[in-house]
């Protein structure tokens, strides 16, 4: 059981309101419960996705939707995300969640932030950035660095437009092969970390996307003199339960989907450095 | 008079005792002899006890032979634990329906009502563990918690020790000191053979209260202690603990890793013996034209290239990994999960390692090469 005494084995009913892709393999949903709102979640918490008859995936939360729902942005790239790229709007899915503890927003508070971002990765990331940009005055400098395969893969355009106009948040975009026009950066996020020129005494980062790109985001904010315990990233390992008991996630003693998906790097076993952890 | 106070069964009227569980609804399960290894299975009476056998056991080898006499728990453990009742290898955990709305959902009928007979002090061990995987967090398991609610335990204090044991070693054996509701201490020799029955819970004071057998004496109390003392020195194997989270963390990259990953054929069988392993795969099996569909929980384990694969491809790929990360997880990580080591000191999967290989021997050459200048 859970707190709340239902079963988290149990999926609930939620519908899918709205489907529309984002990119060539990515697409987000606006999905409610069939029943009363979507329960309260986290920035950077994940729900357990259920496709009947075809299976589950854990998926993180990329925001709220209108009408008491919620929004999941999704990779196609799996069995069930397949299938549920083919889904019509109106159609009912299981959740089970929000599961997993999510970024630190109170710690946050009254710092300079840096997020980091490795493609999908700014899908768990959007609630903390719409988070800051509700509660602004709270937080000191945002600054993002958004790094994608190419131009078109880059998610939430709109989104990105508004933050920079209207959230007083410094966003920096690059891509690993531009095509032609592209005027933004070209290469690796990590490249364009110096440019921030970030305060170490009075900034913390929070990172999300793929383990070598958070590996090496690591060190150059290390390089811009942050310490360990001044960074956040979110880890992915495989999930079937999400509550502790199937053992997919471990990494080291941590239990990804429990004790995580957010860890202070500090705090990280292993600290990304020994493979196959 | 009726006593709850400790009990003298002669080992003959052992029926007595499957009487009085049957009679409260309990399916009495226990050790017996199956395909040429003692298993845990539903028993009938005492007759279905592996009555007169023993085992012999090694690395990489398990044997079972009659040793002439009437010994009922004359062996240690074999291939399965109790796992497979509490924690089953196969389960439903729920069934669904295409509906109207969907899917609707309904639970699995509830679990019967077990008796454990013939469970070891390293198997309550075992047994306290995965309660505190599966109740003991903030998302309790609900199927795992009904099974549990529902078992009456009968142990056993171990008389020998087999060649691959070391729960002394763990602090979980060899006598059954609590999460037990009966005790048995068998008495053998040229003399007698008896049972000393102890209560450890009321369930079990209970029960004890309608054997009609006499209050034991002292002596029987020292028989039994001085048995259980021979048992704890004959231990097959120790193993060190000390600092022993320093020692697996301090040491991911000791080339003792890629030697014993020459050994092992990633075959899975420690996880599945280990009697706190609890890992597992959750899928769903679907119906033909897709109408219903059951979510089915199988035991899972570490040593597959499958258990770690997310969009990216395995996060452990190499044989080496996979045993650093069960003996890390079995020996530390567990430490910090659950506050108790995952190890009960069974040595179970010592003797079912085909190739043989021996934890307690992994964790001495890890400390030797730690510890070399």
């Amino acid at each position: 059981m859970n707190a709340d005494g239902s079963d988290p084995w149990v999926p609930q009913p939620w519908r899918v309101r709205d489907l529309r892709r984002d990119t060539s393999d990515v697409f987000s949903m606006q999905m409610a419960p069939l029943e009363g709102v979507a329960p309260p979640f986290k920035p950077g918490q994940f729900n357990m996705l259920y496709q009947f008859g075809q299976g589950e995936v854990a998926i993180s939360i990329s925001g709220h939707a209108p009408d008491g729902g919620i929004l999941h942005t999704v990779r196609a790239v799996g069995a069930v995300t397949r299938v549920l790229e083919q889904i019509a709007p109106g159609t009912v899915l299981g959740v089970r969640g929000p599961f997993g503890n999510g970024w630190p927003v109170e710690e946050l508070r009254g710092h300079d932030v840096v997020i980091v971002a490795g493609g999908l990765g700014l899908a768990p990331l959007r609630p903390l950035i719409e988070w800051l940009a509700l509660h602004r005055a709270d937080y000191g400098r945002v600054d993002i660095i958004y790094g994608a395969r190419k131009p078109a893969d880059l998610l939430y355009p709109t989104d990105i437009a508004r933050w920079q106009r209207d959230c007083n948040i410094r966003m920096r975009v690059t891509v690993d092969n531009a095509s032609p026009g592209w005027p933004g950066e070209i290469g690796a996020v990590t490249h364009l970390v110096p440019s921030i020129d970030l305060d170490p005494a009075k900034t913390l980062a929070v990172v999300c996307g793929p383990e070598v790109m958070m590996r090496f985001t690591v060190l150059a904010l290390q390089q811009e003199g942050m310490e360990q315990s001044a960074i956040y990233l979110s880890m992915e390992r495989h999930m079937q339960c999400a509550v502790g008991y199937c053992g997919h996630c471990f990494y080291g003693p941590h239990f990804i989907c429990r004790d995580g998906p957010v860890f202070r790097f500090d705090r990280l076993h292993g600290g990304l450095i020994v493979p196959e952890l | 008079m009726a006593s709850n106070g400790p009990k003298l069964l002669p080992a003959a009227q052992l029926d007595a005792l499957f009487d009085a569980l049957q009679r409260r609804g309990y399916a009495v399960v226990g050790p017996r002899l199956r395909d040429g290894a003692i298993v845990y299975d539903e028993l009938k009476s005492m007759a279905d006890l592996p009555i007169g056998w023993h085992d012999r056991q090694g690395p990489g080898r398990y044997r079972v032979e009659a040793g002439g006499d009437r010994a009922l728990f004359g062996y240690t453990v074999g291939p399965q634990s109790w796992k497979k009742y509490l924690f089953p290898p196969h389960e439903t955990l729920w069934r669904g329906q295409r509906g109207e709305n969907g899917f609707a959902i309904e639970p699995p009928p509830p679990p019967p009502r077990r008796a454990f007979i013939g469970v070891r002090a390293c198997e309550l061990q075992a047994i306290a563990v995965q309660d505190r995987v599966f109740t003991g967090g903030a998302a309790v398991d609900s199927r795992y918690a009904a099974r549990r609610k529902e078992i009456f335990t009968v142990a056993v204090n171990c008389g020998v020790a087999g060649a691959t044991c070391f729960c002394v070693s763990m602090n979980s054996g060899p006598r059954a000191s609590r999460g037990f509701d009966l005790a048995l201490t068998e008495l053998l020799d040229a003399q007698r053979h008896d049972l000393l029955v102890e209560a450890g819970s009321d369930a079990g004071a209970e029960v004890l209260a309608e054997l009609d057998a006499p209050s034991a004496a002292q002596a029987d109390h020292s028989q039994a202690d001085a048995l259980v003392a021979a048992t704890a020195a004959s231990m097959g194997r120790q193993l060190d603990t000390t600092e022993i989270r320093a020692l697996l963390y301090g040491n991911a990259e000791s080339p003792r890793w890629k030697a014993v990953a020459e050994r092992c054929v990633s075959c899975g069988n420690c996880t599945s013996v280990c009697p706190t392993c609890f890992c597992s795969d959750v899928q769903d099996v679907t119906s033909l034209d897709g109408s219903t569909t059951e979510r089915e929980r199988t035991w899972a384990s570490c040593f597959t290239q499958s258990f770690t694969h997310m969009a990216g491809g395995s996060a452990r790929v190499s044989t080496s990994s996979r045993y650093r990360h069960w003996l890390t997880h079995k020996l530390a990580g567990w430490i910090d999960q659950f506050g108790t080591s995952g190890c009960v000191g069974c040595g179970r999967c010592i003797t079912w390692c085909p190739p043989g290989i021996d934890l307690t021997e992994e964790i001495a050459a890890l400390r030797a090469d730690a510890e070399k200048p």
